[in-house]
C-alpha cells in the first residue's frame, strides 16, 4: 500500500515590541540574566498582568495578513503546568478564542501553487530560561525572556511532504518579515516550530496517529526531522505496527527523533479563563487602521514583477522572498533602468556581502542610488565589471557610495578615443619589433602590445577601444 | 476618661488636627496595646515598630493634610508591603518580603496613615475562622475561647480590641464582613473594581476585594476614600471616578428603599440573630424607610457556585508557590518534581491543600464543563437576581452570619459547616456588588451581631446613608470588649 504524510506546523514567533507581553519590561535581546524583571514577569504574588497594545496590533496585523477571521471578544486563558522556567506555573495564553482564526497562505512548492489553510493565531507570554549548570545541583533561571509575546501560528494538516514544510515555513516567514514584527531570527529563537505528523494510505481521509516533533532549531532541521519521521512511521505501519500518539524531540546530532513523552504521560493544562484580563471587543475601526498598515505582501510583489520586469521566475522568487531586497532592488530602478543587471548585482555581490556580514542589506551602507551610479559607471565604460566589483568591496567596508571610491582614486577607465590613440601610437613607435611579427603572421604578439598599453594606463584603459585603435593602426 | 485605643479615627484625627494629640503619641499608645493584648488575642503577627515610630515621629512635625494622617492603620498579611514580611499566614511564604507596595499601600502611604504592621489570617483567606494560620488562631476579643471570624480575623479582632485603629482586609466570600460582625465592627467589601487588587496576594482573583474594617462607619467610608480609584495596574480596575464618599453619611433614610431578601431568612439562623436583625429592620422602618419583602431565588446556589470558582482560581493562583524563587523551599529534594512535593506538601496547610486539589479537579479535563462552566452560569443567574431586585429597592438588608462567635475548634474538622458560616455573605462577592457588615446587637452570650446591607453596584453610597443612619440611632458600635 502507498502512503502519504500529512503534517501540520504550528510556528511561535516572538513578536517584536517595546516592552513584554503583560509589563512594562524591556524586550532587548542578549541584556544581562534577569535585568529585564519586574514584579509581573517574575510572576510574584500579588502581581497583575496589564495586556501590551503593541503586541496585540502586531497579532491583528499577522491575522489580517494570512487571511484570517479576527475575533470579536477578545480574551485570554492561563494554561496550567509546572516547569521552574514558567514563574506564575501558568502560562497567559488563548484557548478556544485565539485573536484570529480560519485564515490561508498559498505558499509555492514544487512550481505550484498550494493554498496551507491556517487554524488559529494566538497570543500568549514566553516563558524564562533555564541554565542548566553540566553536572551541578542546580539551574540557573533567566527571567529576561519571561513575559515575551509570542504569537503560535497554527497549520491545519494540509501539508503533505517535508519538502512543502520547508516551503511553508520559507513562505510564512517572508510574509512576517514583510510584516516587521518579528526580527523572526530562529538562531535567537524568535522564530521557532513544532511539527505534527501522521501518515496514512495515500488518497485516504481518516487521520492517523500524530506524533509531536519538537526542537528542531532550523528550517532544515524541520525537513530533516519530517523527512527521518516519515520514512519512520511508514516503515513501520507497512510492518503492520499500530502507532501511538506521542511527543517526540529531534536529535540533530544522531539524526533521529527520541520518544519524549506518550499520550498517556501528556499534560491536562486545565485552562480556564484569566480572570485578571477582562475580555474586550477590538473595535472595527482599529483593525481596518491595521490593516491599511500593511505592505504589498510577497505574493503580490512576485505578480507585479512579473508584469512589469523582463526576469526569470527564480529572479524574482529570490528578490521577493526579502522585502528590503525587493525594496532596494525598485528604488535602484528608479535611477538605473535595467532590472537584469540591478537583479544580478543585488543577489550576487551584494546578498554575498550581506550574508557574510550577517546584517540587512540595507545596513551594508550603499543606497540603491549608490549601486545606480556605480552601474552607470560601467554603462558608460568608466570602470570595468571587474573593478566595479571590487570598488563595491571597498564601499561596503569604508561605508562610503561607490562613486566616491571611484573618485578619491582616479579609477575611471580610461576610454576617451583620441587619448588612447595617442597612447597606442607611443606604444607601437616603441615596439616595431612585435608589430612586424604581428604583421608576419604571429597573432599573440598582439596581447604583448595590448599588456604594454594596460601598463602604460595603470590597467585603466578600456580594452575594447584599445582593440578598435589596434586593429584599425595595423591595418586591419 | 476615654481610652485613645477605643477611639475611631474620625475622633482622633480630630484631635490629631488641633494639635491636642501628636502622631507620636498615638503610635506608642496603639503599640503599647498591642504588645499588651497580642499574646492573648494574636491577631498580629509582624509589628514593624521602628518603621511605625520613625512614620509618627515625622508626621509630629509636619501638616496633617488628608482626612486619616497620622492615624495608625495595619494590614492583612496577604497585601504587599514593600520590605516588610508578607506571608499570607502560611508557612509556605514565611520569610518573603515583597519588593513593591500594593497599590492600596501606596494610598495609604500617600494620605498619611503610619503602617504598624500585619494582621493575622486564615492561610491564603481560606477559612471563616482565623484556624487555618500557621501562626496559631487569632482569638475572639469578646470572648477568647472564640474564633473571630474569617480570614480577615486578625483585622477584625485588633480593631474590636483597640490594637488598631483602623484595618485593611480582603473579601472573597465574606472574609471582611463575617469577622466584622462576629468581633463587633464595621466592615466593607466595595464593588469588585473598586479597589485596585494591584499586590493582593489572589486567593480568587474574579472575587477578591480589598475593604476597611473600621470601629464606625465614618471611618469606613473615609478609608474606602483613600483606598478606591482606578489603577492602571489592575485590568479588573473599574475607570470611573470616585464620589466623596463622606458626603453620604447623612441621618436620613427616609424613603429609602430596603429589601428583605426571604431566602436570607431561614432554618439554621441562631434566635438571636434573627431577633436583632429583625428589630434593626423594624428601626429603620421606623426611621423611615420603606421595607420591602424581595426575592433572589438563586441564593440556595450560592455556596456551591463558590466552592466550585473559588478553588478553581486558586488552584491556579497558589501553582507559583513551588520553591523556586522564594518562600519555603523543602530541604534536599531528589530533582524538581521532588523539590515541588516536599515544598508544597509541607507548605501548605491542610485547608489549602483541600482548596488547591478541590480547584485542580474541577478545572480537569472532563470536569471542566460540568463544574467550573457550570457554575459561571448560575453565577450568572445569581449575579441577575441582584440587577433584578436592584430596579426596586435602594439597598437589602440581611443577617451577615447565621451565628455569632462559635468556639476555636468547634467547626475546623467539619469544613461544610465552617462553609455554611459564608452563606449570607458568598452572593455580593458572586455578584460583585458592595456590602457592609455593621454591629446590630449581641446574643443571650454577649457575642455581636452584624447586620449585612448589600446594594448595587458601584452603589456604595447608598450602603453609607443606611448604615450611618442605624447607627447615629443605636450604640452598638461603641461597645467594647472588656478587654
Amino acid at each position: 500500500m502507498k502512503y502519504e504524510p500529512v503534517i501540520g506546523l504550528e510556528v511561535h514567533l516572538q513578536l517584536k515590541t517595546k516592552t513584554k507581553a503583560f509589563c512594562g519590561c524591556s524586550t532587548l535581546f542578549g541584556q544581562r540574566p534577569n535585568s529585564q524583571s519586574c514584579p509581573v514577569c517574575l510572576g510574584l504574588p500579588g502581581s497583575l498582568p496589564k495586556l501590551n497594545h503593541e503586541a496585540f496590533g502586531h497579532s491583528i496585523k499577522v491575522a489580517l495578513a494570512l487571511h484570517c477571521s479576527v475575533q470579536k471578544e477578545i480574551k485570554f486563558d492561563r494554561k496550567n503546568y509546572y516547569y521552574p522556567d514558567l514563574p506564575k506555573n501558568f502560562q497567559i495564553s488563548q484557548y478556544d478564542k485565539p485573536v484570529a482564526h480560519d485564515g490561508f497562505v498559498d505558499i509555492s512548492s514544487c512550481g505550484k501553487i498550494k493554498k496551507i489553510r491556517i487554524k488559529r493565531v494566538h497570543l500568549e507570554e514566553d516563558a524564562g530560561k533555564l541554565i542548566h549548570q553540566t553536572g551541578g545541583p542546580y539551574s540557573l533561571f533567566d527571567c529576561n525572556r519571561a513575559g515575551m509575546p509570542l504569537l503560535e501560528i497554527v497549520t491545519e494538516p494540509d501539508i503533505n511532504s517535508p519538502e512543502e514544510a520547508y516551503d511553508y515555513l520559507t513562505g510564512l516567514k517572508s510574509i512576517l518579515k514583510y510584516l516587521e514584527v518579528s526580527d523572526c531570527d530562529m538562531e535567537k529563537g524568535s522564530l521557532r516550530c513544532d511539527a505534527n505528523i501522521s501518515v496514512r494510505p495515500a488518497g485516504s481521509d481518516k487521520l492517523g496517529s500524530k506524533v509531536e516533533l519538537k526542537n528542531m532549531n532550523s528550517f532544515k532541521a524541520v525537513r530533516l526531522a519530517l523527512e527521518h519521521e516519515v520514512s519512520r512511521q511508514m516503515e513501520a505501519v507497512s510492518a503492520g505496527e499500530k502507532l501511538q500518539q506521542e511527543t517526540r524531540l529531534w536529535d540533530a546530532g544522531k539524526a533521529v527523533t527520541l520518544l519524549m513523552r506518550t499520550k498517556e504521560e501528556a499534560h491536562d493544562y486545565r485552562y480556564f479563563p484569566e480572570p485578571d484580563l477582562v475580555p474586550f471587543v477590538p473595535d472595527p475601526s482599529y483593525v481596518e487602521d491595521i490593516r491599511k498598515t500593511i505592505p504589498e505582501m510577497p505574493d503580490a510583489k512576485a505578480k507585479r514583477f512579473k508584469e512589469r520586469f523582463n526576469l526569470s521566475d527564480y529572479d524574482i522568487a529570490v528578490l521577493v522572498s526579502d522585502k528590503a531586497a525587493a525594496d532596494y532592488f525598485e528604488k535602484c530602478l528608479e535611477s538605473y533602468d535595467n532590472p537584469k543587471t540591478v537583479a544580478n548585482w543585488i543577489m550576487g555581490d551584494i546578498t554575498a556581502q550581506s550574508n557574510l556580514k550577517n546584517t540587512g542589506i540595507r545596513e551594508l551602507g550603499i543606497s540603491p542610488q549608490g549601486l545606480a551610479e556605480l552601474l552607470k559607471m560601467i554603462d558608460g565604460q568608466l570602470i570595468s565589471g571587474k573593478m566595479a566589483k571590487e570598488v563595491l568591496l571597498e564601499a561596503i567596508e569604508k561605508r562610503c557610495e561607490p562613486a566616491q571610491i571611484v573618485r578619491s582614486k582616479g579609477l575611471e577607465q580610461l576610454s576617451d578615443k583620441g587619448e588612447l590613440e595617442k597612447i597606442v601610437k607611443v606604444i607601437l613607435g616603441r615596439n616595431e619589433k612585435s608589430v612586424q611579427d604581428y604583421k608576419g603572421g604571429k597573432k599573440n604578439a598582439l596581447t604583448f602590445i595590448i599588456g604594454q598599453v594596460m601598463r602604460e594606463t595603470k590597467g585603466k584603459a578600456n580594452p575594447a577601444v584599445i582593440n578598435e585603435i589596434l586593429k584599425k593602426s595595423l591595418g586591419e | 476618661m476615654e481610652n485613645l485605643y477605643d477611639l475611631p479615627a474620625n475622633r482622633l484625627a480630630e484631635k490629631l488636627k488641633s494639635k491636642t494629640l501628636k502622631p507620636s503619641h498615638v503610635v506608642e499608645k496603639i503599640i503599647q496595646r498591642i504588645k499588651e493584648l497580642n499574646g492573648r488575642i494574636n491577631s498580629f503577627v509582624f509589628i514593624d515598630e521602628p518603621q511605625a515610630l520613625k512614620a509618627a515621629k515625622a508626621a509630629d512635625g509636619s501638616d496633617l493634610k488628608g482626612d486619616l494622617s497620622g492615624i495608625p492603620i495595619a494590614v492583612k498579611d496577604n497585601i504587599c508591603v514593600k520590605g516588610q514580611d508578607t506571608t499570607c499566614s502560611s508557612r509556605i511564604l514565611k520569610g518573603f518580603r515583597p519588593p513593591y507596595d500594593a497599590t492600596v499601600i501606596k494610598k495609604i502611604r500617600e494620605n498619611g496613615l503610619i503602617l504598624v504592621g500585619k494582621t493575622n489570617m486564615d492561610e491564603f483567606a481560606f477559612g471563616s475562622s482565623c484556624e487555618t494560620s500557621c501562626y496559631g488562631p487569632t482569638k475572639n476579643p469578646w470572648d477568647p475561647d472564640r474564633i473571630p471570624g474569617g480570614s480577615s480575623g486578625g483585622s477584625a479582632a485588633a480593631v474590636a480590641s483597640g490594637q488598631i485603629v483602623m484595618a485593611i482586609g480582603s473579601d472573597t466570600g465574606g472574609s471582611i464582613r463575617q469577622p466584622a460582625a462576629m468581633c463587633g465592627v464595621v466592615g466593607m467589601k466595595p464593588t469588585y473594581g473598586l479597589v485596585s487588587r494591584y499586590g493582593l496576594i489572589a486567593f480568587a482573583s474574579s472575587l477578591d476585594q480589598i475593604g476597611p474594617i473600621t470601629k464606625d462607619v465614618t471611618d469606613a467610608a473615609a478609608l474606602l476614600g483613600v483606598i478606591a480609584g482606578h489603577d492602571e495596574m489592575d485590568s479588573t480596575s473599574a475607570d470611573i471616578e470616585t464620589p466623596d464618599y463622606r458626603k453620604s453619611l447623612v441621618n436620613d433614610v427616609k424613603g429609602l428603599k430596603i429589601g428583605i431578601p426571604k431566602e436570607y431568612f431561614i432554618e439554621g439562623i441562631e434566635p438571636d440573630v434573627l431577633k436583632a436583625v429583625k428589630e434593626a429592620i423594624e428601626l429603620l422602618k421606623k426611621m423611615g424607610a420603606q421595607i420591602k419583602e424581595i426575592s433572589l431565588p438563586h441564593t440556595e446556589y450560592a455556596v456551591s457556585t463558590y466552592y466550585i470558582i473559588a478553588p478553581a482560581e486558586a488552584s491556579s493562583n497558589l501553582a507559583r508557590f513551588d520553591g523556586v524563587q522564594y518562600g519555603f523551599r523543602a530541604p534536599h529534594p531528589k530533582d524538581i518534581i521532588d523539590m515541588y512535593t516536599k515544598t508544597r506538601s509541607q507548605g501548605f496547610g491542610e485547608e489549602a491543600k483541600r482548596r488547591i486539589l478541590l480547584g485542580t479537579y474541577v478545572l480537569s479535563s472532563g470536569y471542566y464543563e460540568a463544574y467550573y462552566l457550570k457554575a459561571l452560569k448560575v453565577r450568572t443567574k445569581i449575579r441577575v437576581d441582584f440587577t433584578r431586585a436592584f430596579k426596586e429597592v435602594d439597598c437589602i438588608v440581611t443577617p451577615t452570619s447565621p451565628t455569632t462567635a462559635f468556639k476555636i475548634g468547634e467547626r475546623i474538622d467539619d469544613p461544610l459547616s465552617m462553609y455554611l458560616s459564608d452563606i449570607f455573605t458568598i452572593p455580593a462577592n458572586l455578584a460583585g456588588i458592595p456590602a457592609i457588615s455593621i454591629p446590630c446587637g449581641f446574643d443571650g452570650k454577649g457575642l455581636p451581631i452584624g447586620l449585612q446591607i448589600i446594594a448595587d453596584a458601584f452603589k456604595e453610597e447608598n450602603i453609607f446613608t443606611a448604615a450611618y443612619a442605624y447607627e447615629q440611632n443605636t450604640d452598638w458600635h461603641s461597645k467594647r470588649p472588656g478587654i
